[in-house]
């Protein structure tokens, strides 16, 4: 081969490989600072309604960035992650309960068991393609629920109270001030984040989204289908639970609908649609735009059951597919596309 | 427990009414995945949509829902070509994820659709009260049957008829078969796709609109009563094979029969979970369903 043509093509790999790690670089950068501005937030949000709010926001964008493992990078839409939001919040809950495990155990068990239960889940359902899988998650979700509900050991409808205690880090227990469990969902989001950006420059990272493109492609050039799969779902259901055990201490009552229903698998799933599938800011956008929207619409327009926040939820989503597939985050793209030249 | 032979026959007899109408909420759903591959995750909420126009129909009007069937079909016919034209053909041009641009778009709708029951209608649980057919029974050998539900399976079944003499006997439904197999090429052979998809829309729903004018004479009428019934209706469609409307029809009176039996051996609260794992166990084995093509 010519050797200038083979030079220009590696100072080409090079450059691109610079400009790659550069960016990665930046992307630290930037999250640093954001988690810097939100560390500072309680001094300035003493209103508990905001507060509450805000905490919210960040538990669906951990959520949901966990999410974006499996469905974004990997491409597997799942419509049933409140199962695994139900056995963090169950298990946490049920641990402390009935065997007086501290939350931080139980919290790690839990987030195990349902890593566990997504291997054996995806074991069956990773042979379903597209529509099929995404229903076989709806169905499996739904039968949790139902078996909870009719489960005495669980409180079944009504539900499981967490004993009162003293404040204090131990137990996760915080009844007078809502701000540390601000710097645990902040925490656990920055830990989310940093999962996904590091699956992003991870080989793994490479052959998931191959495997989101053409599956059949992926395959024939070594890319194990199945295994990209497994892993993306069971890291994805580990961080799914962390969150649901944080719901439970931070709510401190759970009962069946509010963490095994439906609800609870689509606010997992929309803000990553809405801000982009399979990007590292997507899922960020989306909740730091949906949560808020909702929470608001859902108090200031009428209480919960009103509908007015599904009418929200709905209309931004149908907008948000008809006019940028890409997500939201394609909209921060926008300038720099039109500035640079394109070949 | 021992069951006499009569009370086991009234539960199956019952589980297959129930099935009927199963298969005829899927079918439309069938249809529409069948012919261009799209999901339509709203097909819960028009049934909503068609239990409630019956409701408001029936109110205002003073008819009998039997009378009601055809205005109520014809109105669902007009939301489900609307919503391809206003919506879903644009969601056609995604280049970029567009399988999850159907589902989401389809299921933003259905929210949309559900919120809007719920903010404008309340959330409260309606019933039409006095009709011709309500509250009465047949009686046969000692086998109750309920006439509702009698005269919804009787429905069912001839609304299959009626999709069958449509896709074998007539050019529509020839090209419906057409551009089921092959959106592209049809259009070399001078028939407009998107003329078929937006009839094939239409049909599936008008086929709610039949189900839910079924539905509405003896079942309870609230906002979110499509989803209840659209996890059914994917439990069926899955089960069926994507696509094939037939097999949704043997599907249907399969998951009729199965949540009948369980709600006898378990409780009735649990009855969805034999289904759901009959649905798990069929598909694990056969991920196409009983009657899909690969």
């Amino acid at each position: 081969m010519d050797r200038a043509l083979q030079a220009s093509r590696s100072s080409f790999a090079e450059r691109h490989i610079a400009e790659a790690s550069a960016r990665r670089r930046r992307q630290l950068v930037a999250v640093a600072l954001f988690a810097l501005v939100a560390a500072c937030l309680p001094l300035f949000v003493t209103d508990v309604y905001t507060l509450n709010v805000v905490i919210l926001t960040l538990m669906y964008l951990a959520l949901s960035t966990g999410w974006n493992i499996l469905g974004g990078y990997c491409g597997q839409i799942s419509l049933g992650h409140a199962i695994y939001f139900g056995i963090g919040a169950y298990g946490t809950v049920l641990l402390y309960m009935m065997a007086g495990v501290v939350p931080w155990i139980g919290l790690l068990v839990s987030a195990a068991l349902a890593a566990g239960l997504a291997l054996a889940l995806g074991y069956f359902c990773f042979r379903l393609a597209g529509h099929y899988y995404t229903i076989a998650t709806i169905v499996i979700a739904e039968a949790a629920l139902l078996l909870v509900l009719n489960w005495d050991w669980t409180g079944a409808a009504l539900g499981l109270q967490l004993p009162f205690g003293p404040d204090s880090w131990a137990t996760l227990q915080f009844g007078r001030t809502k701000v540390p469990y601000f710097y645990f969902v902040l925490a656990l989001s920055l830990l989310a984040w940093l999962t996904a950006w590091i699956i992003e420059g991870a080989r793994w990272g490479y052959w998931w989204r191959a495997v989101k493109d053409d599956a059949e492609a992926a395959g024939s050039l070594g890319v194990n289908i199945f295994y990209s799969k497994m892993g993306a779902s069971a890291i994805s259901a580990f961080f799914t639970a962390v969150g649901g055990a944080f719901y439970a201490l931070f709510t401190s009552y759970i009962d069946p609908n509010s963490v095994f229903g439906f609800r609870i698998s689509l606010l997992i799933a929309l803000p990553a649609v809405l801000g982009g599938i399979g990007t590292l800011w997507g899922p960020a956008i989306g909740a730091v735009l949906l949560i808020p929207l909702g929470e608001v619409t859902r108090s200031y327009i009428g209480g919960s059951g009103s509908g007015a926040d599904l009418v929200t939820y709905g209309a931004l989503v149908v907008m948000v597919s008809l006019l940028r597939p890409e997500g939201l985050v394609s909209l921060l793209h926008l300038r720099k596309r039109t500035r640079g030249a394109r070949p | 427990m021992a069951l006499s032979f009569e009370a086991i026959l009234q539960v199956l007899l019952s589980g297959l009414l129930m099935g009927l109408i199963y298969a005829l909420v899927a079918s439309g759903l069938s249809l529409i995945f069948g012919l261009m591959d799209v999901v339509n995750f709203a097909h819960g909420e028009f049934l909503m949509v068609a239990m409630y126009l019956m409701f408001g129909l029936v109110t205002v009007t003073g008819l009998d829902p039997l009378l009601l069937w055809p205005v109520v079909t014809a109105c669902l016919f007009l939301l489900g070509s609307g919503v391809y034209l206003g919506i879903i053909r644009y969601t056609m041009r995604a280049k970029t994820n567009r399988g999850m641009v159907q589902v989401f778009t389809t299921f933003g709708l259905g929210l949309i659709l559900m919120g809007l029951a719920q903010s404008l209608l309340s959330p409260d649980y309606r019933s039409i009260g006095h009709t011709w057919i309500s509250g009465k029974s047949v009686s046969v050998a000692g086998i109750y049957m309920p006439l509702p539900q009698l005269v919804g399976g009787v429905a069912s079944v001839a609304a299959f008829v009626l999709i069958w003499l449509m896709i074998t006997r007539t050019d529509f439904g020839k090209a419906l078969e057409a551009t089921r197999e092959d959106a592209g090429a049809v259009a070399l052979v001078g028939i407009d796709k998107n003329l078929i998809f937006t009839l094939g829309w239409g049909f599936g729903g008008a086929l709610s609109g039949l189900a839910g004018s079924i539905l509405a004479t003896f079942f309870y009428i609230y906002p979110s009563v499509g989803s209840s019934f659209l996890l059914t209706a994917f439990v069926t469609v899955a089960l069926g094979g994507f696509g094939s409307v037939y097999g949704a029809l043997a599907a249907g009176i399969i998951i009729g029969l199965v949540e009948a039996t369980t709600a006898v051996i378990l409780t009735p609260a649990l009855k969805s979970l034999g289904v759901f794992t009959v649905y798990l166990a069929v598909v694990v084995l056969r991920p196409r369903g009983l009657f899909g093509s690969s």
